[in-house]
């Protein structure tokens, strides 16, 4: 089984017959069965309303749960197999989360929010920093890297938090309701600036609500009360 | 970048750098500063409060050793006992002839009442009111055999035992509203007025002389009364001696009813008023381990509280990387920092206390190491203590459910 999934060369991430039930009264089935491949370099949206299961599907690519059953393989890693501690070192070095809210710490400059995107990974502040230039100037924000967090607005903290995304180079960035809470002329330029990255190479997974910004990704996966319903990929 | 990506067990394992647990752990205080300033409050009060206290203990037992030191504890005091059954208490009129021939014996000065006489600034002073001062006919010798010293003036002196001239105690100068002798004072003593010459600085080894007007014993004969008795003996000996010699004090002095005198040690005293001290100082530490607590308390709250606010902040490091182990480890560190800022605020506020009080009271400034060392590490446990708990919180948030929040 995990050779099928591996066997599609530069494979970035591959789930296969993946559930996830949450226990309760009743249980949840916030995932039922889905199979889903990510080649390296990729741009990929999951689209759906809300509570179709689209955070339980990014937070378990992201190897922060585990699916209740099923395959979940990232970075050629079977992620059943591996204890927290080893998937807390796969999340510090081969993925880039955004979120919806941003997630900056108040206390510190942009530069150095970048900076943390690398800081489990036990690289000293000076060369994490000066990554994090480089990755501030990839999302066009070398001008605000001294600035307080606090003193941004929502579009320039959101690409602080893409710049700390992308600083270790991973191997996919995984982007939840990245424009949730923004204005859609800012949301539009986010979206922007994730379709020129990913023409630099990075493989990235955009989730959203909004079919029409979905609209804008070059291949689209349809969720709906846990399945996967539909995986669109436009022709050019 | 390539599928090629390492197999389970050669992944390279999430590390913070240790200057950066130092930083991770200290956001929160920057973040929150009067919070934080508050939380370490108590365990500032606390550890200033044992702080000073040590300080203040050591401070003021280094001058009692140095004032013992100054004043020898090789001196006894005689006196009669004055218990019940046992008359008006008076030293047989030789006895300070008899303990001169005590072998180590080095100094005898004996102080003897002279019950009928009272002492007032002038004449014109009603007889009642004698600011309850008493005369004394003493020795010539009393003052270096108390190691006493003059405030003003001179001591008596054998060079003219009869004529009619008298040193205050510290005390009786003060209700006699003399200050100074820079006229020249008589002051009504008996039926005769007699030239103040010196005025004495408090006896330490004998205070109810300070209450007292000293005059010779010639001229206590000559003026006021003539059969004069001892009532307290000073004794000064060797050192080493000072045991075998009181031994056979009480047989010497009074030979048919040994029984009826009375030898101390007046340093004892001064010794005794330091153990109660210690005592006070005991109490006011457990005052201070109390503060302690109470600020360990309040540091373990404000964590308890910082952890749910933070939520997002223990997410989001789980998502870049952080395992439990770096959460509580962050989070363990904030209490740690907050309960040694306390510590460190607490051993300068008690330092600060020490010095001051110290300064006032004429001492020298101590403040012991183990004060110090041992405060900075009271704090620290406190805080590693409190911060356990709170740690323990942060690190079990599901990393999930604290993206979702807000
Ligand atoms: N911890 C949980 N316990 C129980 N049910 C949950 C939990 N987290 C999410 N769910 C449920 O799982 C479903 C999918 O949620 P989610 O993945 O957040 O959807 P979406 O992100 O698409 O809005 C929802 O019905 C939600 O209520
Ligand atoms: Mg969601």
């Amino acid at each position: 089984m995990t050779a099928s999934i591996i066997a599609p060369q530069r494979l970035a991430l591959g789930l296969s017959g993946v559930t996830k039930t949450y226990d309760g009264t009743p249980p949840v089935r916030a995932l039922v069965d889905v199979d889903l491949s990510i080649a390296d370099g990729e741009l990929v949206t999951i689209v759906g309303p809300s509570g179709s299961g689209k955070s339980t599907l990014l937070h378990i690519m992201g190897t922060l749960d585990r699916a209740t059953s099923g395959t979940v393989t990232v970075a050629g890693v079977d992620v059943a197999t591996q204890p927290d501690k080893n998937l807390a070192a796969i999340r510090s070095r081969h993925i880039g989360f955004v979120f919806q809210q941003f997630f900056l710490l108040a206390g510190e400059t942009a530069l150095d929010n970048v900076a943390d995107g690398l800081l489990y990974t036990g690289m000293p502040l000076s060369h994490r920093r000066e990554h994090a230039r480089a990755s501030l100037d990839r999302v066009g924000l070398a001008h605000r890297s001294s600035h307080m967090a606090t003193k941004l607005s929502g579009g320039e903290r959101q690409r602080v938090a893409i710049a700390r995304a992308l600083i270790g180079s991973p191997s996919i960035v995984l982007a939840d309701e990245p424009t949730g809470n923004l204005d859609s002329k800012t949301g539009a330029a986010i979206v922007d600036l994730l379709l020129s990255l990913n023409a630099d190479g990075t493989t990235i997974v955009v989730i959203t609500h909004d079919r029409e910004l979905a609209q804008r990704f070059p291949r689209q996966v349809s969720i709906l009360d846990g399945r996967i319903e539909s995986d669109v990929a436009d022709s050019g | 970048m390539t599928v090629e990506a390492p197999a389970g067990d050669t992944i390279a394992p999430s590390r913070l750098a240790p200057a950066d647990m130092i930083r991770a752990a200290g956001i929160g205080l920057r973040t929150r500063r009067l919070r934080s300033v508050l939380s370490a409050l108590g365990i500032m009060i606390g550890v200033g409060a044992m702080v000073a206290v040590l300080g203040l203990s050591e401070s003021s037992k280094s001058d009692l050793l140095a004032q013992l030191d100054q004043l020898g504890t090789n001196m006894l005091q005689v006196r009669a006992s004055t218990g019940i059954g046992l008359g008006p208490g008076e030293l047989p009129g030789d006895a300070p002839a008899m303990i001169t021939r005590i072998a180590p014996v080095e100094a005898v000065a004996a102080v003897a009442d002279v019950g009928s006489a009272r002492v007032y600034r002038s004449d014109y002073v009603p007889s009642g009111q004698t600011s309850g001062l008493n005369v004394r006919a003493v020795d010539t010798n009393l003052l270096s055999t108390l190691q006493g010293s003059m405030a003003d003036g001179v001591f008596l002196d054998q060079a003219s035992p009869e004529y009619p001239v008298v040193v205050l105690g510290s005390v009786a100068a003060d209700r006699l509203g003399i200050r100074s002798l820079d006229t020249a004072i008589s002051v009504w003593l008996g039926d005769e007025w007699f030239a103040v010459v010196g005025i004495l600085e408090s006896l330490d080894l004998s205070p109810d002389l300070d209450r007292a007007a000293l005059v010779t014993v010639g001229a206590a004969e000559t003026y006021l009364e003539s059969d004069l008795v001892p009532s307290t003996i000073y004794v000064r000996m060797d050192p080493s001696s000072i045991d075998d010699v009181r031994n056979v004090m009480a047989a010497t002095v009074n030979p048919e009813n040994p029984d009826q005198v009375e030898v101390t040690r007046p340093s004892d005293a001064l010794e005794a008023r330091e153990a109660a001290e210690s005592a006070l100082t005991n109490l006011f530490l457990g005052l201070g381990a109390v503060a302690l607590l109470v600020g360990g308390v309040g540091i373990a709250n404000v964590m308890v509280i910082s952890v749910l606010e933070r939520r997002g902040e223990i997410g989001l490091r789980r998502a870049l990387g952080a395992t439990r182990r770096h959460i509580s480890v962050q989070f363990l560190g904030e209490s740690l920092l907050l309960s040694t800022i306390g510590g460190i605020g607490g051993v300068l506020m008690g330092a600060a206390v020490t010095a001051a009080y110290a300064t006032y009271r004429g001492w020298e400034v101590l403040v012991p190491a183990v004060a110090i060392v041992g405060g900075i590490a009271a704090a620290l446990v406190i805080g590693a203590v409190a911060g356990l708990y709170p740690a323990m919180r942060a690190a079990r948030v599901s990393p999930t459910e604290a993206l979702r929040t807000l």
